[in-house]
Parts: structure tokens; sequence; C-alpha cells
């Protein structure tokens, strides 16, 4: 009896119909495509993206060269070298974070005791020629003071969850 | 139509055109009706990879094109200008001729197909009566193209895709021409105008009903005839990269994409003039609707025409897009077993069944195959 069913079952093409419902179905269903470059999807203010070096209201670096973000970077991306710096204070002389070594896991923002680097929700950032994967500390201070609204904006927005 | 245009163009042309030998005129007309169907199908065909690929991206919850022109309309047109200055690369160990001559031999069958297809009721290239017997012939000619295709290009990929390719082809052909006796039987004549007319009177009419099993044999037999999914194994590309074609690029690429495409569109059309007559109205049997025929746009719809081929054409192409977003690949020995195992006993199963009805006058074939 069961052989009879699933003959008739077969000259009926029951299961080519029932997969074809489904395809049907998902006809009219909206389509979830992103249109990439005009539509983009919502960001976290706790996105990692490209870093940056802050400075305080008056316009003092933040950063103390304490080496806390060198030593826990698990992918050893930030090379920092320090001197005494013009007013007498420790000073970086040079921070350079490798773009391609890092891995962006945000160790550095959480080891960092005064917030000095961060990473931006900038993620649609580019290189033309070898060498500019470094982000000097030139490079992170200009970034940093461009974007110091958004960035002040997002910390502000997680700062309760820390 | 020629007293329509008679009435349009000034008599002194008119004059010119009556003074012309018959012959010059007759091969005027001809030449403008081949012009006309080789366009439309090119324009058909353009147009149904762009509604292929809205098709299936809807069926995936994705868009599809929609950046070239609006809503993606200029598409194929963008495919087609990048295919044109595309180089075509020859490979060195290849039969050069028949590797430029094998993308034409899928092409022109595909096209020259279309010569005894009637688009309504007097819109026909060659009114011939051995119209079915010239379509079963010149669709298999294209099947040369394919195994040309593989056999020149020297490469085992291709090799492999055209063998495959042709056994599949002349395994399904069978199928689909018994399916195509049991049309004969039904309708009484090769002439696919007469096929059509045979159907008239409504949807009840339609072959469609009576030959049911035999219609889902030739529409199937259809998909595999033009290698499309789930029958595609003479392209597979998770096993032999693109079967056939995989060293063609450029226009020699874009000739057997318009050959694929042109079949389809083929088959589609037959499958509508032998099962859902042709340029029939469905409702043309129906009394009630006689009023209706008189309304300008509303009257289309009874009124048979072109435009239900056209219709019928694209819901059978829509069901060619269905079916690939919807069916794996068939294992090759599953499409052998399916087309000689199967299809050819059901066939003819049903062609005896519909002759027995016959001869016992039962059934809607019962006044003319008696």
């Amino acid at each position: 009896m069961n052989r009879v069913i699933s003959y008739i079952k077969t000259f009926a093409l029951w299961e080519l119909l029932k997969g074809l419902s489904v395809t049907q179905k998902n006809f009219f269903r909206k389509s979830v495509t992103l249109e990439y470059p005009d539509e983009k999807t919502p960001q976290s203010p706790r996105f990692r993206g490209l870093h940056a070096l802050r400075r305080y209201p008056n316009g003092e670096e933040r950063c103390i060269a304490c080496k806390l973000c060198e030593a826990v970077c698990p992918a050893l991306a930030i090379t920092i070298e320090s001197d005494v710096g013009e007013d007498g204070t420790r000073r970086t002389t040079r921070y350079d974070i490798d773009l391609f070594k890092c891995i962006y896991c945000g160790f550095c923002e959480e080891a960092c005791p005064v917030d000095a680097i961060v990473e931006t929700r900038l993620h649609e950032y580019h290189m033309e020629a070898p060498g500019e994967n470094i982000m000097t500390k030139d490079k992170l201070l200009a970034v940093g003071d461009k974007y110091d609204a958004m960035i002040s904006a997002d910390k502000a927005a997680d700062a309760k969850y820390r | 139509m020629l007293e329509f245009f008679a009435n349009l163009v000034p008599t002194s042309i008119l004059d010119i055109w009556n003074s012309l030998p018959p012959l010059v005129q007759y091969l005027t007309i001809v030449t403008w009706k081949i012009l006309f169907v080789t366009i439309g199908v090119i324009l058909i065909v353009a147009f149904s990879t762009y509604f292929e690929r809205k098709v299936i991206g809807s069926m995936q919850a994705r868009i599809g094109p929609n950046r070239v022109g609006p809503i993606g309309l200029g598409q194929p047109f963008a495919d087609v200008i990048k295919l044109l200055i595309k180089e075509v690369v020859v490979p060195s160990q290849s039969n050069k001729f028949l590797f430029v001559i094998a993308p034409l031999l899928t092409l022109i069958p595909a096209l020259a197909a279309w010569a005894v297809i009637p688009l309504n009721d007097w819109y026909v290239i060659a009114d011939i009566n051995a119209g079915l017997l010239y379509v079963l012939a010149i669709t298999s000619v294209g099947v040369y193209g394919v195994i040309l295709a593989g056999w020149a290009t020297n490469s085992k990929y291709a090799f492999l895709g055209a063998m495959r390719s042709a056994a599949q082809i002349v395994a399904y052909e069978i199928a689909m021409g018994f399916a195509l006796v049991g049309i004969l039987m039904a309708a009484g004549s090769l002439n696919l105008g007469d096929i059509v007319r045979a159907q008239a009177g409504g949807f009840s009419n339609w072959f469609v009903l009576p030959l049911l099993p035999l219609f889902l044999v030739y529409w199937i037999s259809g998909i595999a005839e033009t290698n499309r999914a789930p029958f595609d194994v003479a392209e597979g590309e998770s096993e032999i990269v693109a079967g056939f074609h995989v060293e063609y690029s450029g226009v020699a690429f874009a000739i057997f994409f318009l050959a694929e495409y042109a079949n389809m569109v083929l088959i589609s059309s037959l499958t509508a003039i032998f099962f859902l007559g042709g340029w029939a109205s469905p409702f043309e049997g129906l009394g009630f609707l006689k009023p209706v025929a008189e309304i300008p746009v509303l009257g289309l719809l009874v009124v048979g025409g072109f435009h239900w081929l056209f219709i019928k054409m694209a819901f059978f192409m829509y069901t060619f897009f269905w079916f690939r977003a919807t069916f794996p690949r068939y294992r090759y020995d599953q499409i052998m077993r399916l087309g000689w195992k199967v299809f050819i006993p059901v066939t003819i199963v049903w062609i005896t069944v519909e002759g027995v009805m016959a001869w016992f006058k039962v059934g809607p074939w019962s006044g003319l195959a008696g």
C-alpha cells in the first residue's frame, strides 16, 4: 500500500510542488538587501574601527607614554618610544600602530588609564601605497582632532556600561 | 494588415510598390517579417536575462540588478556591451574553424525555428504544413553546436560537458517527440497554426487537460533539452567548470548565451502553442463575455492575439527561473533514468490511451482522429 501511495505521489510531482511552493512564498517576501553605499547598518557606539589619539579640552595630549597598550596588544601592533617633553612631562616621541597587524580587539582602549587611545566607528578607510598601513602619532592625533565630537559622544553613550 | 498599411502610405509610393514584380514584393515582405521576429526574439532574450535575475533575486530575498537605468532595466545592454568589448580568446590547441563556427551553429537553429511559429492568427513567416516536423528537426540541429564546441576546444572539461549534453539531448528528444505525437493525434495537423486553431474555444478546449501527462513530459523534456537547471549537468560548474563553453569568452560566449535563452523562449512558446492554445484567449468560449470584447483595453483579454502568446510564454519563462531557484541539479545517471525509464514509457502509455479513446470516440479529440 505504501508503495502505491509513493507511486501516486511521484507521478503527482508532490515533492517537487512542495519545493516550488517554498520558493514561491519567498518570492513575495520583502527582500533583506541593504544597498550599502546608500544605506548603512546601524552601528554600536562600541564599534571598534580605526584608531585615534585624543586630547584634553585644553589641547594637551592625553597619552602619558605608560606603554600599557603596547604591553597588552596581543598582535604586537603598537610601537612606542618616549622621552621628556618640553614642559617636563613624560610624552611619546613615537606612537605607531600597524593596521595590518592590528586585530581590532580593543584591548589598548581598555588598558589606557587616561582614555588616550580609542577605537572609533570609522571603518571605511583604505591605503593606497606601501607604508600607509602604519598609523603614526601625527595621523592618530589628526583622526582624534577631526572626529573629537563623535568620539566624545560615543564614549559618553557607552560610559554607563563600563 | 496590408490594407491597413495601404491606407497610411501615399498613393505614389503605393504605385511603385504595385509596379514591382510579385517575387520582389514577396521577398520584401518576408524579409521584414523575419527582421521583426528576429529583433523581437533578441529583445525578449535580453530582457529575460534581467527577468531571470530579478525573479531569482526575489526568491532569495534579494533585490537583483537595479543600478543601470530605471529599476535596472539597462542591465542587459550593459552586459552585452561588456561582452562585446572583451577579447575572444581562441585556445592554441583548439580546432580554430570549428571553435568559431560552433556558437553560430547553436544560435542559428534557435532563431531559424521561429520561421514556423505563429505569433497570431496571420503573422507567421512560413505557414508550412510540416511545421511540427520542421521544429523537431531544427531544434535537434542545435546540439551539434554544443558537441562541436566541446570537441573543438580540446579541453577535457569542455569535452565531458559536450558528451553529457549530447547524451541528454538525444534521450529527451525521444520523449519530446512522443509527446508531440500525442499533439499530432489530437490536432490532426502538423501545421502549428492549425494546432492552435484546433484548441480554439476557451480554456476547456486546450490540450493541456486531456494531455496533461504529455504536457508535463514535454515541458520537463524542454527544460532538459535547453540544458537548464535542474538538468544543467552539461555546464555543471561545481564539477566541470562551465562544460562545453569553458574556453569561450567575449562575443563567442555572448552568442552561446543568446542561443541558450533563445531556445528557452522557443520552448516556452512551443509549449504555449501545443498545450495552452497559443495566441487564443482562455475566455473566448464564454458567451457572456462577448460585450466585454468591445471595451478598448479590457477587451484584449477576451480577444485572442499576440499578447496572449506573450503572456503564456512569459509564464513558462517564469517557471524556468522558478525551477532554477528551487531544484538542486540532478545527478547524471538520474537524468538518464528519468529520460529513458520514466518519460518514454509514460508517453507511450498515454499515446495508447489517447488512441483507444479516439477509437471509441470519447474525449475532445473524438471527431478529429477517428
